[in-house]
């Protein structure tokens, strides 16, 4: 890329756009499987009866079980979710940026 | 407490270790079906080897398959690369033996493929060409940054390689009946002949074919566990409450995590660890661009997410249906010792519950694919080593003037038989060591020495050369030290009765100081190259935003 393309794209408010929201949307994503692994793994460091608990009085089966289950569909779930908005979203913003940037080239 | 006491050595030494089969050969006749079954899993692999080699041709077809895989296909692969012989003997073990704790470490495992895809996936594949040290060296200084990355990689691989080498030469001692340094060649050779005549494209299909194998293979287990007990959960953790020695104990969690500080530490080694793997990282390489590469982490955290369900139906089917089965506990054990452990040991309790829900052929197919499985991961991971020999060390450090794509190539395929020769010397020299360490180490290096230099060099424009270098060596030192110094080397294997480091897992500590030592190191830099690395960030920065520059050849 030449000094001058790199302005062309720097400068180009869609560009911002793009950084500006993908940034926000992907750290936001990544935070939040942060939160939800570690409040899993510090209840099991410091609360596990928490976890021990029955699902019901005269069943063996205790939450630690379904909350486990969920968080590994969450991991799939939100995954699917950025791919999702990506594919439908800020490819769309990136294809804008590139015919932006040949459209100048011209 | 007593009791978590005497159990967590034993959860630590499994963790991260396929390693831990012993005991005589399961069977007196030999095992037919499983050969037959193994010997057709590696007809097919060695006729797609002969399909990939003639369409290798170029450095980019061997390092990367020429970028042509999809991003489904890429997702099966990295699922294929990622559940090892040792997570699926090795946490349907941990589930027999301990049962919730198998769940809390799966979990750890999966945890860090969304984070991966939210923060390094499509930028390693803007930014990349054939391995991790492309984009850590970006706009760095390219022989110290490669040199430092091409370390980290080679000591990932060979640690890795010794766990694998190891594991499979106790598994397949014990399925086949095959003599320890025999099985540890066999799986030497064929991996060499996968790599260097087939290059990724060869590694990628048959780590898809193993997915595939390991996923159906796992499917029909879960789903028979079920059927016994008529697709209830209710009945089947009812019964394995029942016949487990430590009752209701294990529906909840155990002596896996027993202190915060291990907590944090073990989630970020897996995480960071997980995204600092070299033979991971390079299969991003293998897409076409960005959305593919998304692609792929999307279809990899399904997969893998849905094995770990099904392997822990797996480990509680084994309480079931294996624990006080006679037909596979060790009678000549409890002879001596009273109590009668499974053959083999507890990380065989998958290959036992395959026979007992579908007899000596299903039992044959399930030693196959977990033959299959360990054959795909060496071969990854070797290519990722020879990867960072030819390409890192030769190509861009040693001759960075002269070397042509042939030469480079020729290189690749010697480094990768080097390497293929030194995992057999190193299968066979580890062959009565305790290597229950050797994986967690690896994933401490990655996590230390490969991340914080990667994802600073994505992240952070302020970063230099020599905060990459220093803070990354000092990650890398740091590991090693504190994995020496703590409980599983220092006392296990060394036996001195207290550990220096009282942690088993480095990583919160070694992590912390890659980070900070790089970035003190980086804001007092005033040298000239500083402030060329800093200036290069934005013109890097645009391209791993949007991928333009990144079509087609990748020249830097």
């Amino acid at each position: 890329m030449t000094i001058q393309e790199l302005d062309s794209v720097k400068n180009n408010p869609k560009y911002q756009e793009l950084v500006r929201k993908r940034s926000r949307f992907a750290w936001t994503l990544a935070i939040s499987m942060l939160l939800v692994y570690y409040a899993y793994i510090m209840t099991i460091a410091f609360k596990p009866e928490l976890l021990a608990q029955p699902l019901s009085e005269d069943s063996v089966i205790t939450i630690g079980i379904p909350i486990g289950v969920a968080i590994i569909l969450f991991a799939f779930l939100i995954t699917g979710f950025y791919v999702y908005r990506a594919n439908n979203y800020y490819d769309k913003m990136v294809a804008q940026i590139k015919a932006d940037l040949e459209a100048k080239d011209v | 407490m007593y009791k978590f006491l005497i159990l967590s050595p034993l959860l630590a030494s499994s963790l991260f270790a396929a390693g831990t089969i012993e005991g005589a050969r399961m069977r007196d006749t030999l095992n037919i079906s499983a050969i037959v079954m193994f010997l057709l899993f590696v007809a097919g692999t060695l006729m797609i080897t002969y399909w990939a080699s003639k369409r290798t041709k170029s450095a980019s077809d061997f390092y990367t398959a020429g970028g042509g895989i999809s991003g489904f296909q890429n997702g099966l692969a990295i699922a294929g690369d990622y559940m090892s012989a040792a997570s699926f003997l090795g946490i349907s073990g941990l589930v027999y033996l301990a049962g919730y704790d198998g769940l809390i470490y799966s979990i750890g495992f999966l945890v860090g493929w969304p984070i991966i895809l939210f923060l390094i996936a499509e930028r390693l594949r803007n930014l990349g060409k054939y391995t991790f040290a492309d984009v850590a060296s970006f706009r760095l200084e390219q022989t110290p940054i490669r040199i430092l990355a091409a370390f980290g990689t080679i000591a990932t691989v060979l640690l890795y390689l010794i766990a694998q080498m190891v594991g499979s030469g106790k598994l397949i001692e014990l399925l086949f009946g095959l003599p320890y340094e025999y099985a540890v060649i066999l799986v030497g050779v064929l991996m060499i002949l996968y790599v260097t005549f087939g290059g990724m494209l060869a590694t990628t299909w048959v780590q898809i074919i193993k997915a595939g194998l390991l996923l159906s293979g796992a499917t029909f287990m879960a789903i028979a566990v079920l059927y016994h007990f008529d697709f209830s959960f209710e009945q089947l953790f009812s019964k394995a409450v029942e016949v487990h020695d430590k009752g209701r104990a294990i529906m909840a969690p155990g002596g896996l995590v027993t202190d915060p500080v291990s907590a944090i530490s073990l989630g970020i080694a897996l995480m960071f660890g997980t995204a600092g793997l070299p033979h991971i990282l390079m299969r991003f390489f293998t897409v076409g661009d960005a959305k593919e590469a998304r692609k792929s982490v999307f279809f990899a955290t399904g997969f893998i997410g849905y094995f770990y369900i099904l392997t822990f139906i797996i480990g509680f089917g084994a309480i079931v249906m294996v624990l006080h089965n006679p037909a596979y506990l060790d009678m000549a054990k409890q002879a001596l010792s009273g109590g009668a452990p499974i053959i083999g040991g507890k990380n065989m309790a998958a290959i036992h519950l395959s026979h007992a829900v579908g007899g000596d052929i299903f039992l044959g197919f399930i030693s196959a694919v977990a033959f299959a499985t360990i054959l795909a991961v060496v071969s990854g991971l070797t290519l990722a080593g020879a990867s960072a020999i030819s390409h890192d060390l030769y190509a861009n450090v040693f001759e960075k003037e002269v070397c042509d794509e042939a030469k480079e190539m020729r290189i690749s395929k010697i480094a990768t038989i080097v390497l293929g020769v030194l995992a057999i010397a190193l299968g066979i020299a580890f062959e009565k060591q305790n290597i229950a360490f050797v994986v967690g180490l690896a994933f401490a290096i990655a996590a230390s020495a490969n991340f914080p230099v990667l994802f600073l060099s994505m992240f952070w424009s302020k970063l230099t050369t020599r905060g990459a270098v220093i803070g990354g060596s000092l990650g890398l030192a740091t590991a090693i030290l504190l994995v020496i110094l703590g409980p599983i080397v220092w006392v296990d294997i060394l036996g001195n009765k207290e550990a220096i480091f009282p942690y088993k897992y480095p990583a919160l500590f070694s992590v912390t100081v890659a980070f900070v030592a790089i970035y003190l190191f980086s804001i007092t830099d005033n040298s000239d190259r500083a402030k060329r690395d800093r200036d290069a960030f934005e013109a890097q920065d645009i391209r791993s935003q949007t991928g333009i520059g990144a079509e087609g050849a990748a020249t830097h």
